[in-house]
């Protein structure tokens, strides 16, 4: 509390607005406190980020260590042993396993995009008596734990010997994602009517208002949604783990990861190897779409 | 409701609606009703994939208080949504809070931030448990050479779930973000009227920013709960990770290591339906995860309408 005290007064006013006018008024040990507070602030919140970014920088350097040294107390690797990278593909299966998140992970955004784009439209631009409700439904089932519905569903694709393969975590994304839809609407929303009415007195029908007024005013929006969609097939490990977890030739990345220390016998030098493999692709995902990102976490949070 | 909509005058734009709406109706069925169903009645069978359901009444249920790691298992998950939710919030709201204030540098440090959210849940855990790796990690080396006390982290069942709350702590950029859009939209005219009014910085805290963010705080709250109910990825891996053992479908012999202390609810569920078979008693579980996961969502909702403000709601 006590770090609170005085500190937010006249910052968030000072970063845009003129001082304010109590500022002058105030005593000088007051003034000297509140600037206290704003160093300490500052500095704790600098020490933080570099906490942050620690772990990230010991996985790293932890892969480019042999296995002597990762075992040892050394921090940084000596020599520098890239070899790591290459060899976890062979040892751990990597290769397939890559393979396997890719289609997963493409086919699924893909899935996801085409289904879910018309049911947003449906949900924001078209007048009918059940939209309200509707869409609370589509919001329910995002309350909904994943573990809930996993028993009828496993029997369910066992019963079609779909267990051991990709297909019961690529299917359901073709039939609309509530998340991305509720993402999707919030967005279409902000379309203003006349676009819409002006192709509607053109002849247009909703199809083609969707395709050709819609979409490309969505793009931003759309993005964000594939986007999100790629990175939850390929962070997902509940699923890869529950319909794949039998058949190693069928593992996700993130499941192989898992398995990676027991299943290989691996030290932490290849374990972190992997690792860092695993996420490179979103980390370089992250730098070329930042302005997706951005779209997408701000659509949630704020419009919601 | 279907068949209603489909008869009627305008019958076309009613169709229209159907087929805008037919992927997510039809995933509606499959994916959610159906199972959800299901589960109900697969609750009180006793079922193992390979012969037909047994019915066996309440058995399930009451087997419940027989079995030593169900009440274990609702109590790790409990301290997840209890505490560390919590703290990640707090600890979020604070970070944005100094964040919003900060004029130099304040991109790329929220750039640093945010960047934790994108590590796969797998590998940020299995880098977790590296770092937090008792006395021969890099941060009880740390600890060491600063002459302070080295906790076994991922080794001992007492912190194992704070060392997970610093992981969920280092990966909450993503509301860290949200409450920082958040706290920048805080109408300027409230700022000022605050301060004709001579208040201090707390109580400008209490008075007006938090209230006008609070329905961002309860997205959080609600979508934190929400994944607390179902926080699996994590404990599966830091318990298989550290306690070494087989984290694949086969034996998990170490899921929950050290001591069940990251036995969280869904792990179990997950070990007695998907490992041990027992189909019948996994989906009474379920049906009981269901129900929780109702009953906290109403409870927030409920909560929110007395604490929440909404702009153009009275």
């Amino acid at each position: 509390m006590a770090a609170l005290e005085g500190s937010e007064s006249g910052a968030l006013v000072g970063r845009i607005g003129p001082r304010r006018r109590g500022w002058a008024t105030r005593t000088a040990p007051a003034r000297r406190d509140r600037l206290l507070t704003v160093i300490a602030e500052r500095s704790l919140l600098i020490a933080l980020a570099l906490m942050f970014l620690a772990p990230v920088a010991f996985v790293v350097l932890t892969g480019f260590m042999t296995t002597a040294q990762a075992a040892g107390p050394s921090i940084w690797p000596r020599p520098f042993h890239p070899a790591n990278f290459a060899d976890v593909f062979s040892r751990a299966g990597l290769l397939r396993a890559s393979g396997n998140t890719l289609l997963y992970a493409g086919l699924s955004t893909i899935g996801v995009v085409v289904s879910s784009v018309p049911v947003a439209y449906a949900l924001s631009r078209l007048q009918w008596r059940l939209r309200g409700p509707t869409f609370l439904v589509v919001l329910a089932t995002m309350m909904l734990p994943q573990q809930v519905t996993a028993v009828p569903l496993y029997v369910l694709f066992a019963k079609l010997h779909l267990v051991g393969t990709l297909v019961p975590l690529i299917l359901p994304s073709f039939f609309g994602d509530a998340f991305s839809i509720f993402l999707l609407r919030q967005f279409f929303l902000t379309i203003p009517q006349d676009y819409i009415d002006a192709a509607r007195v053109d002849g247009a029908g909703e199809w083609r208002i969707l395709r050709q007024v819609v979409v490309p005013l969505a793009k931003p929006a759309i993005a964000a949604v594939a986007l999100f969609s790629f990175l939850y097939a390929w962070n997902d490990f509940f699923g890869p783990l529950l319909y794949t977890g039998e058949n190693p030739s069928a593992w996700t990345a993130s499941v192989a990861l898992a398995n990676i220390r027991s299943q290989h016998h691996v030290q932490w030098n290849l374990t972190m190897a992997a690792t860092v493999l695993f996420m490179l692709p979103v980390i370089a995902l992250f730098f070329v779409a930042q302005k997706a990102f951005v779209q997408g976490v701000t659509l949630t949070g704020v419009k919601g | 409701m279907i068949g209603t909509a489909m008869i009627g005058t305008a019958g076309r734009r009613r169709l229209t609606v159907l087929a805008f709406l037919s992927p997510w109706l039809v995933g509606m069925l499959v994916f959610f009703v159906y199972p959800l169903i299901t589960t109900v009645y697969l609750a009180f069978q006793h079922y193992d994939l390979l012969s037909p359901p047994r019915w066996v009444g309440l058995a399930n249920f009451r087997y419940m208080n027989i079995d030593a790691n169900f009440w274990p298992a609702v109590r790790n998950t409990a301290w997840m949504i209890l505490v560390s939710v919590p703290v990640t919030i707090i600890f979020a709201l604070w970070v944005a809070h100094v964040l919003g204030k900060i004029r130099r540098g304040a991109g790329v440090l929220r750039t640093v931030f945010y960047l934790p959210t994108l590590a796969p849940p797998v590998a940020a855990t299995l880098g977790f448990v590296y770092v937090f790796n008792a006395s021969t990690g890099p941060v009880d080396r740390i600890l060491g050479a600063l002459g302070l006390p080295q906790p076994l982290w991922f080794d001992d069942p007492s912190w194992a779930k704070p060392s997970l709350t610093l992981l969920a702590m280092w990966g909450s950029g993503a509301i860290i973000v949200i409450f920082l859009a958040a706290f920048l939209d805080v109408p300027m005219e409230l700022h000022e009227a605050a301060d004709l009014d001579g208040v201090n910085g707390w109580q400008r805290m209490r008075y007006v920013t938090l209230p006008t963010v609070s329905p961002v705080i309860l997205f959080a709250v609600v979508t934190g709960v929400i994944d607390g109910l179902q926080y699996f990825t994590q404990g599966y891996v830091a318990g298989t990770a550290a306690g070494g053992g087989d984290a694949g479908a086969g034996s998990g012999s170490s899921l929950g290591y050290p001591e069940g202390s990251t036995l969280f609810y869904p792990v179990w569920l997950y070990q007695q339906g998907f490992q041990y078979f027992a189909m019948g008693y996994a989906s009474a579980m379920a049906v009981v995860l269901f129900v929780a996961a109702l009953g906290v969502t109403a409870v927030l909702l409920l909560v929110s309408r007395r604490y929440v403000h909404i702009p153009g709601v009275s």
